[in-house]
């Protein structure tokens, strides 16, 4: 066990390895409830996030999910989150664990005084993430749903083991899955039923290698207030010429003028592993540092990401990474690393 | 946990073994390649190169560390394994025979009585917890 951001998690069960493989071709679970959940309920739910989140969340359907950050007023990204519209007046965001009370100070700071109620509900709901080819047919077995109409992005309220339970077709693995929030006192009857049917227990060390697989960022890691979304490759999940936008006007300014540096995946031609803080050479030049790197078991190779001028940036650019002194070739790669379609 | 009796240990979780040549097989216990986790990456000094008694020998990584190793014993390596290099994994597999490290010439066959028997290794481990 290891603490992070608060809680006191598994980096593994039995093998990261294992875990991140069994992922890939089977299932694996994830006890994923350090995730913050906060809800928000009232007539002016919609509107206040939307003047928090990087994407439109008026257009936001019911039952549906999206993506976003979450950034200063100079664009700088305090978090990353998904929010999901339960109902008309009804939203969840779920954000990260790491900076979980940052988050919560900064949606206090933009709350109007009325119109919108936020309830933090992080310590009643519990969080499993079921993902892999064969989670959705897992969850089916317990559920009295057909999960397998719920399309990706969605998300159902339905029954679960004597409880109501959120089923959302999200995660963060590069894999087809669900994520379930229930009250935390069915949790560890999930796992159970998750368990017999063959789901792996997977740790924060395999959760870590499959997002970087998928190519997805890690708040913390590749971005945080110091990285705006466009450089960090999620332009595509910022709308910011919305009335209100809180840092609507600073991320105009970064798309007009294009980011000067870029968050890019490498792969090691050399043998050596890239490290989270070692600096990315061009020759003599250092132009950017590491901010994930592991080992992919998925491909077999050495991966890792990290921002370099955009100039540098185009797929095919040879660099080295300063593994302790060692300079080892690495060569630029189109993100994901990994996506089920192209690997198939 | 696996401590072979014919084995000399150093503290940093290494053993060697001096076969009747005159060469020392060194690698990690398997209390060390267990508490790593999967082994991915193993860094081993080139053949000739000279090392002295507790030195760093290389660095071995797993899925989410790096750690430096240390020789338990001085002299020149003749030998890296490089099934090894090849397959880290052969380290948690095998600790102490097909994921041996390196082979080594001794330099001075005296620092042997520098190291951990058997039995105080394991005292070791056990005071670790």
């Amino acid at each position: 066990m290891a603490p992070f951001g608060g809680w006191d998690m598994p980096i593994q069960y039995e093998s990261i390895l294992v875990e991140a493989k069994a992922v890939r071709s089977n299932a694996g679970m994830f006890d994923v409830s350090h995730m913050g959940r906060i809800e928000f309920t009232g007539p002016g739910a919609a509107e206040f996030l939307n003047r928090i989140l990087s994407s439109d969340v008026p257009k936001l359907r019911i039952g549906r999910a999206r993506y976003g950050v979450i950034c200063n007023p100079q664009g700088g990204i305090i978090d990353d989150a998904i929010v999901y519209r339960l109902d008309e007046e009804r939203y969840l965001l779920v954000p990260n664990a790491g900076n979980a009370d940052e988050v919560i100070d900064w949606l206090k700071k933009w709350m109007p005084d009325s119109g919108v109620t936020m309830n933090i509900i992080t310590n009643n709901l519990s969080m499993i993430a079921v993902q892999g080819p064969r989670a959705i047919e897992m969850l089916d077995s317990i559920t009295t749903n057909d999960l397998s109409k719920v399309r990706p992005f969605r998300i159902v309220e339905a029954p679960l083991l004597g409880t109501d339970a959120l089923l959302a077709r999200t995660g963060y693995t590069g894999e087809d899955g669900f994520e379930v929030m229930l009250p935390s006192g069915s949790a560890v009857a999930l796992w159970d039923a998750l368990t017999e049917r063959g789901a792996t227990p997977c740790g924060l060390g395999a959760r870590d290698v499959l997002r970087l697989e998928a190519g997805l960022p890690l708040h913390g890691n590749d971005i945080d207030a110091t990285t705006n979304p466009y450089e960090a490759g999620l332009g595509r999940f910022v709308d910011p010429d919305r009335d209100g936008y809180v840092a609507g006007d600073a991320l105009q300014q970064i798309r007009n003028a294009g980011p000067g540096r870029s968050l890019v995946g490498f792969v090691m031609r050399g043998r050596g592993i890239a490290r989270q803080g070692h600096h990315i050479m061009n020759g003599p030049d250092q132009i950017g540092e590491v901010t994930s790197g592991s080992v992919s078991p998925t491909l077999d190779m050495n991966i890792g990401m990290g921002y370099v001028p955009t100039g540098l940036s185009d797929g095919g650019t040879r660099l080295q990474i300063d593994v302790r002194g060692r300079l080892i070739e690495a060569e630029i790669v189109p993100l994901p690393f990994y996506s089920r379609r192209k690997n198939e | 946990m696996n401590v072979p009796d014919n084995l000399k240990y150093y503290k940093e979780h290494d053993w060697v073994r001096v076969e009747p040549d005159g060469t020392a097989v060194v690698g990690i216990t398997e209390f060390a390649a267990e508490s790593l986790g999967d082994i991915v990456f193993v860094e081993l000094p080139e053949p000739g190169t000279k090392i002295k008694q507790f030195d760093k020998l290389g660095e071995i990584e797993s899925v989410k560390a790096v750690s430096d190793l240390y020789t338990p014993i001085g002299g020149r390596v003749v030998e890296s394994n490089q099934a090894v290099t090849d397959a880290p994994e052969t380290v948690n597999d095998s600790p102490y025979d097909s994921g041996w490290l390196v082979k080594i010439e001794l330099s001075d066959a005296g620092e042997i009585d520098n190291l951990l028997s058997a039995a105080e290794y394991e005292a070791l481990l056990a005071a670790e917890g």
